[in-house]
């Protein structure tokens, strides 16, 4: 557990002593939900009711393009080749750095969500739905996309296959995500919330062991 | 098996059939006879579901349609299943002839996949009225397709073969989740599309006169499949054997000079 912590913290402090890494992720979330008023029209009404997906394809955006940095530097410093001589196993360090990951690029989307429903006009109600369903959804998504950055870490343009590849995996995601607004269709929107979380956990539970075997085969 | 001996024991039946060279030997010889039962099966299943099967009461003759549609939609998640089996053999066994075959079954799949989307569409057209619906079952069809897309590029975006056969495998495993939404699809959601009608606990719900040519178009894009993936498979054998000839002959040409 102390090398677990150890690792998450790491990458933490990595991270944020790098600077610019969370901005940058917040300000495209932003810009990119920005962007649909300026697509679809000011229509307040309109955006209103199109707010919860403007925010979940914002939020499926930022993530994916976070995803590829989750271990390709440990990949090029070579780290993670230590990591597979470590006493704790690949799975669990893949584990940590998908909590670390999590905290870096879906925590801050959740904080920075407000600005968006304020611009687009959620009501208060639907605001805390889109906190609730983003926040039982992001973790999904960085395990998701912590399978597509193992997969695609050996490779030197990578960077474009691993969104391919991740996407229409993390289709159900977006569809109960964005569903928990949709009370009409779904019939209820806890039922989608807990679909999510189910989702989240079920994904979280497995993606550290594939990533971990995509990572071994690519480090040989 | 065999490491557990003291002594190398005669290959058992699986190792002589999986052989790379063994299986070039073997399928020389069934590649044009399975050809020639595959056509035979088409023009059989064409002439059935063209003439000897009746118009429905209420589609008309696009019910025909159904005979192409069906075979091909149950082949895009057949090769699936196919991909997914040769990915274990190639994580479990590491076995050559498990990568070629998922490698060669992942562009089949999609060609299968957009098959059934396409004629899918051109059936809902006439009888829904739409070429394409956010169903349960479309919806998750396309992302079959795109799996089978992001497969392939994967594929493509790796040098060394060996290395990307285990890491697609990989992604084949977690790609399978799809499969069965797909399957139970129209059973969690009550939409457009139809419910199972063949394969059913309580029998199929057809009439005979149109279940025998859909079998039979079925048996008959099956052999299809086969014929291709052995082929396929063939080609890929051959490529790679290819592939270290040249690599061996480079290597000779640098080493004279």
């Amino acid at each position: 557990m102390k090398a677990f912590l150890a690792i998450v913290s790491r990458d933490l402090r990595l991270a944020l002593r790098q600077g610019g890494d969370i901005l940058t992720l917040v300000l495209f979330f932003v810009i990119v939900g920005v962007l649909m008023p300026f697509a679809v029209g000011p229509d307040r009404p309109l955006l209103a009711q199109l707010a919860p997906a403007i925010i979940w394809v914002a939020a499926l955006l930022a993530q994916l393009l976070s995803n590829d940095r989750l271990f390709r530097t440990d990949f090029e410093d070579g780290s993670l080749a230590v990591f597979r001589h470590a006493a704790l196993p690949l799975e669990a360090v893949v584990a940590a750095k998908l909590v670390a990951h999590w905290l870096l690029t879906g925590l801050p989307l959740i904080v920075a969500m407000p600005i968006l429903a304020l611009m687009l006009g959620l009501d208060a109600e639907r605001f805390w739905l889109a906190a609730a369903s983003l926040g039982l959804g992001t973790p999904a998504l960085a395990a998701f996309g912590a399978i597509g950055a193992a997969v695609t870490v050996g490779l030197k343009r990578g960077g474009l296959v691993a969104p391919v590849l991740v996407l229409p995996l993390s289709l159900p995601v977006l569809i109960f995500g964005a569903g928990a607004f949709d009370v009409a269709r779904l019939g209820g929107s806890s039922q989608a919330l807990l679909l999510l979380a189910a989702l989240s956990l079920l994904s979280i539970a497995l993606a550290p062991f594939a990533a971990a075997l995509a990572l071994r085969i690519s480090g040989e | 098996m065999a490491q557990t001996q003291p002594k190398p024991a005669e290959p058992g039946w699986f190792t002589r059939i999986a052989h790379p060279g063994m299986f070039m030997g073997w399928t020389r010889h069934i590649v044009w006879p399975l050809a020639t039962i595959t056509a035979i099966a088409f023009v059989i299943g064409l002439y059935f579901s063209f003439f000897a099967s009746p118009a429905d009461y209420q589609m008309g003759d696009t019910v025909r349609m159904m005979y192409v549609h069906v075979p091909t939609a149950w082949l895009s998640q057949f090769c699936y299943a196919v991909m997914f089996c040769s990915a274990i053999g190639t994580l479990v066994w590491r076995h050559p002839m498990a990568d070629v075959s998922q490698k060669a079954a992942a562009p089949l799949g999609a060609a299968f996949t957009a098959l059934a989307l396409f004629t899918g569409s051109m059936w809902g057209r006439p009888t829904w009225g739409t070429f394409w619906e956010w169903d349960g079952r479309m919806t998750s069809t396309l992302v079959l397709l795109f799996i089978y897309l992001g497969l392939i590029a994967l594929w493509r975006a790796f040098d060394d073969q060996l290395k990307a056969a285990r890491i697609v495998a990989v992604l084949t495993l977690v790609g399978a989740i799809n499969i069965p939404i797909i399957k139970f699809s129209v059973d969690w959601w009550q939409t457009l599309h139809q419910p199972a009608s063949v394969f059913r606990a309580d029998g199929p719900t057809m009439d005979g006169s149109m279940l025998a040519p859909l079998l039979i178009m079925t048996v008959a894009f099956s052999l299809l499949f086969l014929t291709l993936h052995l082929v396929r498979m063939r080609t890929e054998v051959t490529k790679r054997r290819i592939r270290s000839l040249e690599l061996a002959q480079a290597r000779a040409a640098g080493g004279a000079a």
